[in-house]
């Protein structure tokens, strides 16, 4: 299986989570891997709609990524396909989904990044086997 | 590119058996078992349990085996498991950092509606 899944507990109901990830106002705030500002969030609220991200890394560099919505379940279920559309060097189409569940707390967020093409490895290979393999125990296990 | 792809997805499927992993963290710790000494803490796998095992591994290359006389040793193969990593390490990082930031945003917005509910 080649995907990453995520699993958050965030205090907060999931219509206001569901929200935060479905509207462009929302995306602004969180999308990216680092503090760089996102440039631009398009999301049509509806299944069929595209989405289409662009933000910029603090090392300057701009990444665009976009697809189709594939679920819209308000508040429960988001998933949608997944492109880079600019300075991704990964050719090809995966799936992203999100599920939330209702807790005591607020919302259990599980995110599931599937099916990703392979990429030019950019990371260093600084891990060594024990490393890699912890971390392989908390992502399948 | 395609060829790529095909070789991690075959690498990511063999990582993800539980006794495969076990028997790749043992061969990281003792690099050039024979496959004798690989299956005898794993009972009740049995050899042809654990050859099986072996199979995937190296056809994902993960591993590789070498005959001397009449034992074989296994040893590991870091490439394509340093390959994936780095894939995973890749997203992982992305979209846990995105994560961290959406509880902020959701978490302060629920606060501010509770506030106004009071």
């Amino acid at each position: 299986m080649t995907s990453v899944t995520l699993v958050r507990r965030i205090r907060a109901r999931p219509a206001i989570v569901f929200d935060a990830l479905t509207t462009a106002d929302g995306i602004a705030q969180w999308w990216g891997p680092d503090a760089g500002p996102v440039l631009l969030a398009e999301m049509e609220a509806r299944v069929g709609g595209r989405f289409r991200v662009r933000f910029r890394l603090l090392d300057g560099s701009e990444h665009e990524s976009g697809g189709e919505i594939l679920e819209f379940a308000r508040p429960k279920r988001l998933a949608m396909s997944w492109r880079w559309l600019a300075g991704g060097d990964d050719p090809g189409e995966s799936v992203l989904s999100f599920d939330l569940r209702e807790v005591d707390e607020g919302t259990e967020l599980t995110l599931t990044h599937a099916r990703l093409d392979s990429e030019e490895a950019r990371q260093s290979h600084e891990h060594g086997w024990s490393g890699a393999l912890d971390k392989l125990e908390k992502m399948f296990g | 590119m395609r060829g790529r792809e095909e070789h991690l997805n075959r690498t990511f499927a063999a990582l993800t058996d539980p006794t495969r992993r076990a028997i790749l963290a043992r061969l990281e710790r003792e690099p050039g078992l024979s496959v004798g000494e690989l299956a005898r803490p794993l009972s009740p796998l049995k050899l042809p349990g654990i050859m099986k095992h072996l199979d995937v591994l190296e056809g994902a290359g993960l591993i590789a085996r070498k005959k001397s006389g009449r034992t074989v040793a296994v040893s590991l193969k870091a490439d394509p498991m340093e390959d994936a990593m780095a894939w995973l390490a890749r997203y992982e990082r992305f979209w846990s950092r995105s994560l961290d930031r959406l509880a902020v945003l959701a978490e302060a917005k629920e606060a501010r509606l509770r506030e106004s509910e009071r």
